[in-house]
């Protein structure tokens, strides 16, 4: 578990920042910080990514400023008047994040564009892109993923944060399983499901994956947690929205120092 | 205007940092360029949100990105994708939408673009291009192509510019140091101005400026030295009046505090009575063709 320091500095991370802003959406940013460890940190050149679910912008922050793109300064205006780091990613601010995002469904769309650049260049990247399970509702998500499927694009790679929950309850509840494997897979991607808090299943995951150039776009299905680390935040919808009060903020950090080893 | 820009994009086809996207139509005016740009001509299918994301992704690496359908399919579907992915990242995708006004005439109103200028026009970075001739058509588009921004560029149904009238670096314009009324049009119904000034002997009384870029942020000298001069103004689009030429005028207008005795706005009304017809009969119903025009020009008189 070599990540596992790693995974609890900046969970910690994200809820001090959370905990300083008054702010929520701290459920969907611990519930794909481990994805963004395995994908930002292992990210090589010419590869880009983008935050489709802007809401997780916390996570994506915190990785960044542990990556160096972002720096301590930057991140204490977080949620501050006068930031370059709002509740979701700001256009133009950051070389790292080359798209701003916040409203759901437009990731796959610039990500499968950024695949169909690096093709008529012939250039190498992967163009990565992180969806949350709800997103996939979007219409523009199985416009995007025909254009890939039909335009051969195996260098676009999709991971979703299936955490089961979305805006106003279970996915199951809402529109069903509109990240599912199967009809992923039957209509043209190659799909893996992998533990969306594991690491080095992850990083295996993509190996295998990004192994198949065989023309069919690909999808990681990350089951994970939201809230995933803080026990009385886990699976726990309202978590999508709260701030925490000081003892919520206390008990949470205690029990990740305890967890992750810290 | 179509075939002229189908033309004008097979002379800059072997341009290898752009890139065509049609929204799944083009048949009899496409099939050559598509042939020309090979791999860089793209189908994006019947899915207007994902061409614009699309378009978005593959400028941020480098390409000058056309998105081309009919304008209202490519204005109102994907205006978040136009606003949050192409304009909040000042990214060069180009909407072209052929058909702009009435121009799809009895197709309908889901064919019609009537709110296109003032639905696109504020949005960061955006310049709205609407020629009203084949020449200036040209002009604008170089202006586009030399763009690292993003753009709309609406297409209707273009006639050579009138013998007497001069490209400007905002459009066109009559010369007439001596008018008594100040016309400012915009887009191709600015030919039926040009039939109203003719066939009425209008023409020793006004001077007609027609502007092909949006959003207007200043008035041209010219302009301003006419309606002092003139003191009578006369906007006339085919767009509705919320966001188009004639209240962007009368903003600035009354921003320079110019006296204005007299300034009528004709404008599309909509669907008056609720019934369709042909792009004439549309202009008609919204006082743009050429005989209410005229009508138009002697209440000023």
């Amino acid at each position: 578990m070599k990540h596992k320091e790693l995974q609890g500095r900046l969970r910690t991370r994200i809820l001090e920042l959370h905990y300083k802003a008054n702010s929520g959406h701290i459920g969907c940013s611990l519930s794909c910080i481990d994805i963004m460890i395995g994908i930002l940190k292992y990210k090589e050149s010419g590869d880009t990514f983008i935050l489709s679910k802007g809401h997780a912008a916390s996570a994506l922050y915190s990785i960044l400023n542990e990556m160096g793109e972002i720096s301590n300064e930057g991140m204490a205006s977080f949620y501050q008047d006068a930031t370059t780091l709002p509740a979701h990613p700001a256009p133009l601010k950051y070389p790292a994040i080359p798209f701003a995002t916040g409203s759901l469904g437009h990731g796959l769309p610039i990500a499968t564009g950024i695949a169909k650049a690096n093709k008529l260049k012939a250039s190498p990247g992967i163009s990565y892109v992180l969806m949350s399970d709800g997103e996939t509702n979007e219409g523009t998500t199985w416009e995007a993923g025909h254009f890939a499927i039909a335009n051969k694009l195996d260098n676009v790679f999709v991971i979703i944060d299936k955490n089961g929950l979305q805006g106003f309850g279970n996915t199951a509840n809402i529109l069903g399983d509109t990240a599912s494997a199967k009809v992923w897979e039957t209509i043209g991607f190659d799909v893996m499901e992998t533990d969306g808090h594991d690491i080095e299943a992850i990083l295996e995951s993509k190996r295998k994956l990004l192994e198949k150039k065989n023309g069919r776009p690909k999808m990681l299905i990350a089951k994970t947690v939201k809230g995933k680390g803080v026990a009385y935040m886990e699976n726990k919808m309202e978590w999508h929205y709260l701030p925490m009060n000081q003892a919520n903020y206390e008990e949470a950090v205690a029990k990740i120092k305890v967890d992750y080893n810290l | 205007m179509r075939k002229h820009f189908s033309a004008y994009m097979e002379r800059i086809a072997a341009q290898d940092d752009i890139v065509f996207i049609t929204g799944d139509l083009g048949y009899n005016a496409l099939e050559n360029l598509a042939l020309q740009m090979g791999p860089r001509f793209i189908n994006a299918g019947v899915a207007e949100q994902n061409m614009i994301g699309l378009a978005a992704g593959m400028a941020s690496q480098g390409y000058r990105v056309i998105c081309y359908s009919i304008a209202p399919f490519v204005v109102y579907r994907c205006l978040e994708q136009v606003r949050n992915d192409v304009c909040f990242h000042n990214l060069p995708v180009f909407v072209v939408g052929n058909g702009g006004g009435y121009g799809y005439g009895i197709m309908g109103s889901s064919h019609h673009a009537i709110e296109d200028i003032g639905t696109l026009s504020g949005l960061p970075n955006m310049q709205c291009y609407v020629p009203a001739f084949i020449e200036d058509m040209n002009a604008c588009l170089d202006d586009m192509f030399a763009r690292r921004g993003p753009a709309y560029f609406r297409l209707g149904l273009g006639k050579n510019i009138s013998p007497d009238m001069m490209l400007k670096k905002y459009g066109a314009a009559t010369m007439n140091q001596e008018a008594e009324l100040t016309i400012i049009a915009q887009s191709p119904v600015a030919n039926n101005v040009i039939a109203a000034l003719k066939n009425h002997l209008h023409e020793s009384k006004t001077v007609l400026y027609v502007i092909n870029k949006m959003p207007l942020i200043e008035l041209p000298e010219d302009i301003i030295s006419s309606i002092k001069r003139s003191k009578r103004v006369l906007a006339i689009e085919e767009h509705i009046s919320t966001g188009g030429l004639g209240s962007a005028v009368s903003l600035l207008i009354n921003e320079l505090s110019l006296p204005v005795d007299k300034f009528i706005s004709l404008h599309a009304e909509g669907y008056p009575g609720g019934l369709y017809g042909s792009q004439s009969y549309h202009q008609q119903l919204s006082g743009l063709d050429a005989e209410s025009i005229s009508q138009t020009i002697n209440t000023y008189f």
